[in-house]
């Protein structure tokens, strides 16, 4: 076969997708076509690069060229300059927000340069589509040692020793788990991988199955051999067509290749794999409800113990990983426990995936070692706070975490730090807040969410949830009362304390976490009728500062409801009864003379 | 496709389809590989420089020598193209001119083999903004 001597990786992830990358490729393989260098120059579709912001992304390789924001009609110009003429096309590399300098190589950019790739070490680089691209990058080497080499205990003993958590949210001993699934005697076990990411504004696991699926299959298969299980089932939400796309086309590449279906690997081993949908219910990626939705049965969590390590899918033993935590798997076989116990802190080995997302310059997926701090994330690798404004707190773990504020930029983030700070590590969703986020708008926001993805199993995340959205939309509409505070504190503690699953017993994190960080925020609402951050429309009243208005007439032009009057360079003024308090006077006017009273 | 029956089929494959994809690998640690640009501009071009960019591939390839071959633009070296330009890690790069099969032989016999620089040498006669 004729080598290559270059390659071109387009991302062909979610978010590059939805601009057209795929038309880039099309247009690239026309073009270079055109040129007869097809069989010179290999174009190819890999899984996301984690740059969301700057998408769609075009990576050239070997000298390693990172293109941003392309779109297909830049192609032309690549083409003919870079690859024919050999000059890179210095208008679509990517630039330093800071210094504004070209940084043409993806080494050199701060995104990149304090990540570690463990799990997401193939997205990017790889043709998902393709298992012969996996097996060249150690793939299925990890199960092959596995069947051939050692026992299911040795395996089990390696992933303990590694000190993996669960990725999914909770953070329980990926090895321990294992242990005692191996441990339940029974004649059928089964292997799930959750991928049902369900927190707003996740996307890792996502990623992961569009950029590497094989790698989530592998582990499985790995993790069959070790609790003596021969069934392995996907639990994915049927909003990721994508990812069910690919994992599809590598379910079936793995039974072609033998390394899936009977006898892998003339060891005896069996073991195969399903996908069962899901309807993109939250409270499914809980594990007692995960099954029963899988059981065909109302998405509906169940009392434990029994543990689905003992009784799960059809009454069988079950082992649930999530799809990040599996795709740590193969590298701590190949690289051994102690390699990867030598990243991370004491309690916390590796890495996590995180999903920038929010008020961040560089929105995208990272996937950084554990103990880095939340500065480092945020200014370093996320470039800083949008249109240079004042960082306020990050919200992580989802609507079953809380908020860390700036007091927390410098401890080390790892499962035990976050729960300490009131949070916690949760799937890998990082919503980046500014000073013009209303904290209490926040809790409002994610009860909201809450409200909508309770099952209505229990009483108290039914019943109460509701309740507590209900104070809340009081107190952001300007008729709270300072004992509401102290009744969303109790209401929120017997809700914890009562509620049936995870979902309940996390539910009111985000308004504890913000009562406890902000409670001044929750104190100007109530007793002056005020937010701080301007964004309770109730609360808020639009007014011109006569001293400094210029008269402009700029928010006078802007007004959707002729509510702002006044002369030509004379004071103007906002005639409160007409005022719908959209705002837009106050982004428009360039003098700051519009004040939020 | 047949079916994978063994460990040491995998492995078998796997060294295989290695090397579908050590472009990749090689272009995220291009400062530990020898690089070699070829100029390729239209008079590089038009006096043979694909010929001894293609035969640069093959032959490192064939010898199992990791190195990085991209192109570049006009190197201002018109007289005496093509033009490549050799840099070995941790060394300074050096610019060979009139680089035909035979020579490119040459320098990848002695120079990235022995780092002994051959004939033709074409001396830095400016300073970059790099440096």
């Amino acid at each position: 076969m004729a080598e290559y001597n270059m390659h071109i990786l387009v991302c062909g992830g979610t978010g590059c997708k939805a601009s057209q990358s795929e038309l880039i490729k099309t247009n690239f393989k026309t073009r270079l076509n055109e040129f007869g260098l097809a069989d010179e120059i290999q174009v190819i579709l890999t899984g996301c690069f984690g740059f969301c912001e700057k998408g769609p992304i075009v990576k050239i390789l070997p000298d390693n060229t990172f293109y941003t924001q392309v779109t297909p009609e830049d192609v032309d110009e690549i083409v003919e300059e870079h690859i024919i003429k050999g000059r890179k096309v210095e208008r679509l590399l990517y630039k330093d927000p800071e210094t504004h300098e070209i940084v043409g190589d993806s080494k050199g950019m701060d995104f990149y340069k304090k990540q570690i790739r463990i799990a997401l070490r193939n997205c990017g680089f790889i043709n998902p589509e393709n298992i012969e691209e996996y097996i060249g990058r150690d793939g299925y080497a990890a199960l092959g040692t596995c069947l051939s080499e050692k026992t299911p205990d040795e395996v089990i003993r390696m992933i303990k020793d590694s000190g993996l958590r669960g990725r999914g949210g909770g953070g329980f001993p990926t090895g321990l788990k294992w242990e005692l699934t191996r441990k339940s005697v029974s004649d059928q076990k089964y292997v799930v991988c959750n991928a049902d990411e369900g927190d707003p504004g996740a996307f890792m696991d996502r990623s992961i199955l569009e950029g590497d699926p094989h790698s989530v299959l592998e582990s499985m298969a790995i993790c069959g051999y070790c609790i003596g299980a021969d069934k392995g089932l996907v639990y994915i939400r049927a909003e990721y067509p994508l990812a069910i796309e690919r994992l599809k086309i590598a379910i079936n590449q793995a039974r072609e290749y033998g390394l899936l279906g009977n006898d892998i690997l003339g060891t005896g081993f069996n073991f195969d794999i399903e996908i069962r949908y899901g309807a993109g219910a939250f409270v499914c990626g809980e594990e007692t409800a995960l099954i029963h939705s899988m059981e065909g049965k109302r998405g509906e969590p169940g009392v434990k113990p029994p543990f689905p390590a003992e009784k799960g899918y059809n009454g069988k033993p079950t082992n649930v990983n999530n799809v990040e935590t599996f795709a740590n798997i193969p590298v701590i076989i190949n690289k051994g426990a102690e390699w990867f116990a030598s990243i991370g802190t004491a309690n916390s080995k590796g890495t996590k995936v995180f999903a920038l997302a929010g008020k961040i310059n560089n929105v995208g997926l990272i996937e950084v070692p554990m103990g880095i701090t939340l500065r480092e994330i945020i200014y370093d690798i996320g470039g800083g706070i949008k249109d240079g404004r004042e960082f306020k707190a990050v919200q992580t773990g989802g609507p079953s975490g809380g908020c860390l504020t700036k007091s927390f930029l410098d401890t080390p983030i790892d499962y035990d730090n976050l729960v300490a700070a009131g949070s916690m590590m949760g799937s890998g969703g990082m919503i980046v807040l500014d000073d013009s986020d209303c904290m209490v708008a926040i809790a409002k926001f994610y009860l909201e969410f809450t409200l909508d993805e309770s099952c209505g199993k229990c009483t108290p995340c039914r019943i109460g949830n509701k309740r507590l959205y209900e104070i809340l939309e009081k107190i952001t509409e300007g008729n709270g009362k300072l004992e509401d505070l102290d009744r969303l504190r109790m209401l929120s503690t017997v809700i914890k304390d009562t509620s049936l699953c995870g979902l309940g017993q996390t539910s009111p994190n985000p308004v504890l976490s913000t009562l406890d960080h902000f409670y001044d925020e929750y104190l100007a609402h109530v007793t002056t009728h005020k937010c701080l951050a301007g964004q309770c429309k109730a609360l808020v009243n639009y007014a011109i500062d006569t001293d400094r208005c210029t008269g402009c007439t700029l928010c006078f032009r802007n007004c959707p409801v002729g509510a702002i009057s006044g002369e030509r360079r004379a004071p103007h003024y906002i005639d409160k009864s007409l005022c719908i308090k959209c705002g837009v006077c106050f982004e428009k006017c360039k003098f700051d003379a519009v004040l939020i009273a | 496709m047949n079916k994978i029956k063994s460990l040491a089929d995998l492995k078998k494959l796997q060294s295989e389809v290695q090397s579908k994809i050590k472009l990749r690998e090689k272009g995220d640690n291009p400062d530990s590989l020898i690089q070699i640009k070829v100029s390729m501009a239209t008079c590089g071009i038009a006096s043979g420089a694909k010929e001894t960019m293609t035969y640069l591939i093959e032959e490192l390839d064939h010898q199992g020598i990791d190195a990085i071959v991209t192109q570049t633009g006009c190197m201002g070296y018109c007289y005496a193209e093509p033009t490549i330009e050799v840099t070995i890690p941790g060394q300074k790069p050096v610019v060979y001119g009139f680089v035909n099969k035979t020579k490119a032989q040459e320098i990848i016999e002695k120079h990235l083999k022995f780092n002994e620089m051959v004939d033709g040498i074409i001396p830095a006669a400016y300073a970059t903004i790099n440096n």
